[in-house]
């Protein structure tokens, strides 16, 4: 029978079905950090029991770390306390443990794929909603609770119902200035984050194949925006080699082995999918969101929505609380929206290439004066890359500030994040009310939108900057 | 895991669509090691003020739902993180059920492993038990996870759908992990055979 690549990974780890069609999903790779795994190894210790693959758990603090300079510990105590309790934990159960000063330490979701510890075909899980990352391999991932992180370690397995086959299709070609964040946020526009609730989606098309690897991993990461749990994209010769060489990557004669299974991953011709989109790449516009929910989209050259013509009574009231949170009058062009914060950085948008498309803005240009623009790398790795590429130079040349790895002010857990009705132009994932700071006010848009935001200190089409 | 079987109780009126888990439990609570004492957070920038004092408009902030054991809000419910916190933030505070017209999915699956029951109904449905869930404590709602039932102060009542696996957990205090580890031969052989036909993992 025709399957789908979500059809087909997912068969290839069924431990048990039951006759109900609960499922008991192995686990090939478990990815933990600091904020959701505490209370999963309290429970296995007491409740006696062992993390049962520690060689297929790779754990890495992220959420917590500052930015500065941290080589002389952490100074908030909570912070300190949960960066702490995972090293212990790891060192007690043996579980490969990257601290806050290992080069390789840097936000889950950017470490697993630079390590080849993240690998198509494979089903990873973390504790953390955009493991839907991963997807970008031809992985099956997704995000979990804390519960079920303490299930995993104790069972290197999941207990799962199949979800709903859904294929999101792009194609064409995408016009300058637009890329996959600009795709993804589209795709949310679209699809509405309630849109994917219960079904795997499935990037397809000829934009998509288009993308880098790390252009495909911020469409998967975002997939969680859409509701659905895991986001999908057939490997091919740009994953392989992209993995090629990574540390923990097949070697040798695995190597080839494994290649000649990744190539069996895609969806059959014939396979059918319970929902089908489809959308043109050459319209899609530079996007940004206006509002506190990811669906919240406009083209730059668009305006904030009037609620006074909306019939749904929920969604009127939604939009009428967004526009007084986000401090906008309905049918303000968003090209005179001012900014005082650029946030460059996250899982989303923390890579190499996006820095790269920073800095290509950025140079011989300067940050607004009335703007604070702040880059983060995603990893130690991914900073070095730029620091031997000089990037890190053309930014602070440019007045951007260049910090160490983490999540950052993606989430705010540190002590980087926006003052009340500090305006936001971020890279990240999520405009949800207090998400970068109480108070604050975050537009997502992709990292040659924010950087050209923080040149001119408004919203502005990366494409019209001189 | 904690049983839910029957509960009586009041419900609060939170009629907005999309609540998501930073609304729930925002981050700044997320630094704990423990399950428990995150219902004072819960739903912080929505109950306080930025001095700490509380938001008397705010449901949870009302006389008659102080003691609210049931939440009654619209489409979406617990979108965003993975973050348990939410759930357990929620039965901290005393809330062992939620009614929404839709879920996102991991706030869902995670509210079972908590002995919080989230039901799923047609709108229609939650607009009535919205009506009701505004007269207060003077309309008590009933759930019931045997029956599959729920009934309002006026006497009608609605049947929900719910997984039978899930259901049967929920009633029994079932431990997923010590039900997953009774399948141990099943894992072995799976493990086995994985590393024969793919080496490399
Ligand atoms: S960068 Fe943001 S979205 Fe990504 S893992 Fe960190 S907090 Fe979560």
């Amino acid at each position: 029978m025709a399957k789908t690549l979500y059809d087909k990974i997912w068969d290839d780890h069924l431990v048990h079905e039951a006759d109900d069609g609960t499922c008991l999903l192995y686990i090939d790779r478990h990815l933990i950090h600091e904020v959701t795994s505490p209370q999963a190894f309290e429970g296995l210790r007491m409740a006696g029991r062992k993390v049962r693959a520690p060689g297929k758990t790779l754990a890495v603090v992220d959420h917590n770390v500052p930015t500065t300079d941290r080589s002389k510990g952490i100074d908030d105590p909570e912070s300190k306390l949960q960066v702490d309790t995972l090293a212990r934990n790891a060192a007690e159960f043996g579980v490969d443990y990257f601290d806050e000063n290992d080069e390789r330490q840097g936000i889950v979701h950017i470490i697993g794929p630079e390590q080849g510890f993240t690998l198509p075909g494979t089903t990873i899980v973390c504790g953390d909603s955009h493991t839907s990352t991963h997807g970008a391999f031809g992985a099956l991932a997704h995000g979990i609770g804390t519960s079920e992180v303490e299930h995993v370690l104790a069972t290197q397995t999941l207990i799962q119902k199949k979800a709903k086959n859904m294929r999101v299709t792009v194609n064409g070609e995408l016009p300058d200035g637009v890329g996959a964040k600009d795709i993804i946020l589209a795709i949310i526009g679209e699809i509405g984050t309630a849109g994917g609730t219960g079904h795997v989606i499935e990037f397809a098309g000829d934009a998509i194949r288009a993308l880098s690897v790390e252009g495909r991993m911020t469409v998967c990461n975002m997939t969680i925006e859409g509701g659905a749990r895991a986001g999908l994209i057939a490997p091919d010769e740009k994953t392989f080699a992209y993995l090629k060489d990574t540390p923990r990557a097949p070697k040798g004669a695995d190597w080839d082995a494994a290649v000649a299974y990744w190539e069996t991953l895609y969806s059959d011709d014939d396979a059918t999918f319970d929902v089908e989109i489809t959308l043109d790449a050459a319209n899609l516009p530079p996007t940004v969101t206006w509002g506190t929910s990811p669906e919240d989209v406009i083209p730059i050259s668009g305006s904030v929505p009037d609620p006074a013509g909306v019939e749904d009574a929920g969604r009127k009231q939604a939009l009428e609380r967004s526009l007084k949170y986000m401090g906008l009058a309905p049918g303000t062009k968003i090209t005179d929206v001012p900014i005082d914060r650029v946030f460059i950085g996250s899982c989303t948008n923390g890579r190499i290439e996006d820095l790269r498309q920073v800095a290509e803005i950025a140079k011989g240009r300067q940050v607004a004066e009335t703007v604070n623009a702040m880059v983060v790398p995603g990893s130690g790795l991914v900073k070095a890359q730029a620091e031997a590429e000089g990037i890190d130079k053309v930014l602070t040349e440019a007045g951007f500030d260049w910090r160490e790895p983490g999540c950052s002010m993606c989430l705010a857990m540190n002590a980087d994040k926006l003052e009340p009705e500090e305006r936001c132009a971020s890279t990240s994932n999520r405009n949800f009310e207090g998400r970068q700071g109480r108070g604050g006010r975050t537009h997502l848009v992709s990292p040659s939108m924010a950087a050209a935001a923080a040149i001119a200190g408004r919203f502005i089409d990366v494409r019209e900057l001189d | 895991m904690d049983k839910f079987d029957k509960l009586t109780g009041v419900g609060a009126p939170l009629p907005m669509i999309n609540i998501d888990t930073d609304m729930i439990i925002p981050k700044q609570f997320l630094k704990t090691i423990e399950r428990t004492g995150l219902g004072k957070h819960l739903f912080d920038e929505m109950r306080f003020n930025q001095d700490g004092s509380e938001k008397e408009d705010f449901v949870l902030n009302k006389p008659a739902y102080r003691n609210a054991e049931i939440l009654v809000a619209g489409e979406n419910f617990g979108c965003g993180s993975s973050r348990e916190h939410a759930p357990w933030a929620l039965k901290d505070f005393g809330i062992r059920c939620v009614i929404a017209t839709s879920f996102a999915d991991i706030f869902y699956n995670n509210c079972f492993k908590n002995g919080i029951l989230p039901i799923a109904l047609p709108q229609e449905d939650v607009d009535k038990l919205m009506d009701d869930a505004e007269r207060g404590a003077n309309a008590t709602i009933t759930v019931d996870l045997e029956k599959q039932e729920i009934s309002g102060p006026d006497g009608g009542t609605i049947k929900f759908d719910l997984d039978p696996f899930k259901r049967h957990c929920l009633l029994e205090g079932l431990d997923d992990i010590g039900l997953s580890l009774e399948k141990k031969d099943n894992i072995d052989t799976f493990e086995a055979k994985q590393a024969d036909t793919k080496p490399w993992l």
